[in-house]
């Protein structure tokens, strides 16, 4: 159980259900069940009955926090906003006309794919470098690792309040090393141009490190004497990388590229601590639009059919992977 | 390794060179916070390796916001939630692996939903749901909807198919029942995912913020995140010293935790890594 390869699980579930049927043969019970006598039906009722008293408490707590809200969120989508003398009414396409005409959905929608991205390919290529480069025999190997690693123990308001001092104008070490070299002030989290990416910045120095360890799992796993083979042959190391290592890694890569597509919609508390969505919502994400509008202006009528944005994203995201899901049990 | 022998001396140099720099500037925000933190607030902007360290912005946050109470309480949440899901997600994924029930399959599938659709999306739903229960701005409100997880189930389920079956079957003839089965002979098994899962989930419970933020509303429910927030955003004349001290703190033991224990963390997030 220690040393499972990183291609195996635990490490990478299927996110999505259908590719787990693929993986594994279909349940007997249906034909086991028929050849069995009375007494074995009795037995296997029990056992059924057992099966269900162990899910029950998870079954309830997934049915009320994940499955009814999907469905009552989408219902909800079609209702206005109970008030106090007003209870929810039948608005019809009301909510989603609304978000259509709302400039700063849009606003919070487009940033939030230059999010995804400008954040994932860095923060995913990044990963694989600091993976190669750990995972090579160089000096401080164990340090360089920890370096690497340090900002995904921290909370993200921490980071946040910790990117928010470096950016300061004038005082930030950013603009002390700026100043240093003759450059100027710059407002970077104040002004529209840079907000969005100084924000990027800070998602790609959590995150890289994060993805590097699934990299670096399976790195570990590739055998050693494929490089030999390889060096006999006079491959370099280019060529090794792109024509073995790379293709040993798409199963990872495509494992960590979910996840980072999932996080890319679903972090925004650095959002909160750095800009607040500001300046004038060039920095809003989705998940903050929602937010805001869900708690702080209370209308959660609207905030239920901008909800239904987000999860049609997410349900895209496991449609995709459910069709990339068969060719990658081919690198298995 | 033979790749690296292959290659020539300068590529080496070259590589060490670029994954130190790239490690610099890694480290280079949490050292200057770090910097700030223990320096006083003269030196907060200006480096002078002869400047005096000092605890004093450290004590000054503590004392100025209700941090111990922000501690017990993210304390009593981890806990509240890392517990259940051990025991709910180790019954949950006993009964996928090694119970055959008509459904088993579409219920997998369902909860696998999860894995996409974290309670935080949905918190509009969420939310209505934990004030129809009463439990608003409560711990107990906060840790419900993270009670049991789709990744707990699955990841234990795995573990759990990979126990030999005459194990089990031995311990039935012993005299067994099949909580007696889980608890001498597949928990047992499984411990290094256990550990694995709950370093992970202990860190990624100690950092979530947004939910904890929706529900809570008092410094006798707030975690740590939501203290913080709530503490650099009030008016605090912009004295950085202090709120980095203050955010050093709250990050604190986890820091502590991985310095000491690197390669444990390291595995478990190898093992357990995505939320």
């Amino acid at each position: 159980m220690m040393d499972q390869p990183v291609t195996d699980a635990p490490l990478i579930p299927p996110l999505v259900a259908g590719m787990e049927e693929r993986l594994e043969p279909r349940s007997k019970s249906r034909s086991s069940r028929a050849r069995s006598s009375c007494a074995r039906r009795g037995a296997l009722a029990g056992r059924s009955i057992e099966a269900w008293l162990l899910l029950l408490p998870s079954i309830v707590l997934f049915a009320a926090f994940t499955h009814i809200p999907i469905v009552s969120t989408l219902v909800d989508s079609f209702y206005s906003t109970p008030k106090v003398n007003r209870p929810a009414h039948f608005v019809g396409l009301s909510n989603y006309e609304d978000m259509l005409a709302d400039p700063i959905f849009w606003k919070a929608l487009t940033n939030n794919f230059i999010y995804a991205a400008g954040t994932i390919p860095l923060s995913v290529g990044l990963a694989l470098l600091m993976a190669l480069f750990v995972n090579d025999r160089l000096p401080g190997r164990a340090l360089l690792r920890m370096a690497y690693f340090t900002p995904t123990v921290l909370p993200m308001i921490a980071v946040a309040n910790i990117w928010l001092f470096f950016y300061t104008p004038s005082y930030g070490l950013l603009d002390q090393i700026a100043q240093a070299f003759g450059g100027h002030a710059t407002n970077w989290l104040g002004s529209q141009s840079t907000a969005l990416g100084a924000i990027m910045v800070v998602t790609v120095w959590k995150e890289a490190g994060f993805f590097m360890i699934f990299y670096l799992a399976a790195l570990q796993q590739i055998p050693p004497d494929l490089k030999e083979a390889a060096a006999i042959e006079g491959a370099s190391r280019f060529t090794f990388f792109r024509r073995i290592t790379w293709p040993l890694l798409a199963p990872v890569t495509l494992f960590i590229l979910v996840n980072a597509v999932i996080n890319a919609f679903r972090t925004v508390d650095h959002i909160f601590i750095m800009t607040g969505g500001g300046p004038d919502n060039a920095t809003n994400v989705l998940l903050f639009h929602i937010y805001e509008i869900g708690f702080k202006f209370w209308d959660q009528g609207y905030a239920t059919a901008l909800t239904m944005v987000l999860l049609a994203i997410l349900g895209a995201l496991a449609f995709v992977q459910f069709l990339t899901a068969g060719r990658k049990v081919h690198y298995q | 390794m033979s790749a690296n022998s292959r290659s020539s001396p300068t590529a080496h140099v070259l590589e060490t060179g670029a994954a130190w720099a790239l490690g610099l500037f890694w480290l280079a925000p949490l050292a200057y916070a770090i910097w700030t933190a223990f320096h006083p607030a003269a030196y907060a902007t200006h480096f002078d390796l002869l400047a005096p360290l000092t605890l004093e912005n450290l004590e000054r946050a503590w004392h100025a916001a209700p941090f111990a109470r922000y501690f017990l309480n993210t304390i009593i949440l981890v806990t509240m939630i890392v517990g259940a899901q051990c025991v709910l997600c180790t019954l949950a994924a006993f009964a996928f692996a090694r119970f055959e029930f008509r459904g088993r399959d579409l219920l997998f599938a369902l909860v696998l939903i999860q894995l996409m659709i974290a309670p935080e999306i949905l918190a509009v739903a969420n939310y209505q749901t934990v004030r129809a229960l009463g439990f608003v701005d409560t711990l107990f409100g906060v840790a419900l909807p993270y009670l049991t997880s789709a990744f707990g189930i699955f990841l234990l389920r795995q573990a759990f198919l990979g126990v030999p079956k005459d194990l089990e079957e031995a311990a039935r003839i012993e005299g067994c029942g099949t909580l007696g089965v889980l608890w001498r002979v597949y928990v047992p098994l499984a411990r290094p995912i256990y550990l694995a899962y709950g370093l992970v989930q202990v860190s990624f419970h100690w950092n979530n913020f947004l939910w904890p933020l929706i529900i809570t509303n008092s410094v006798e429910t707030r975690p740590l995140t939501v203290g913080l927030s709530v503490f650099s955003s009030v008016d605090q004349g912009i004295d950085w010293s202090v709120i980095t001290a203050a955010t050093l703190m709250t990050s604190g033991p986890l820091l502590i935790g991985f310095l000491l224990f690197q390669r444990q963390f390291v595995q478990s997030f190898m093992r357990a890594g995505i939320r």
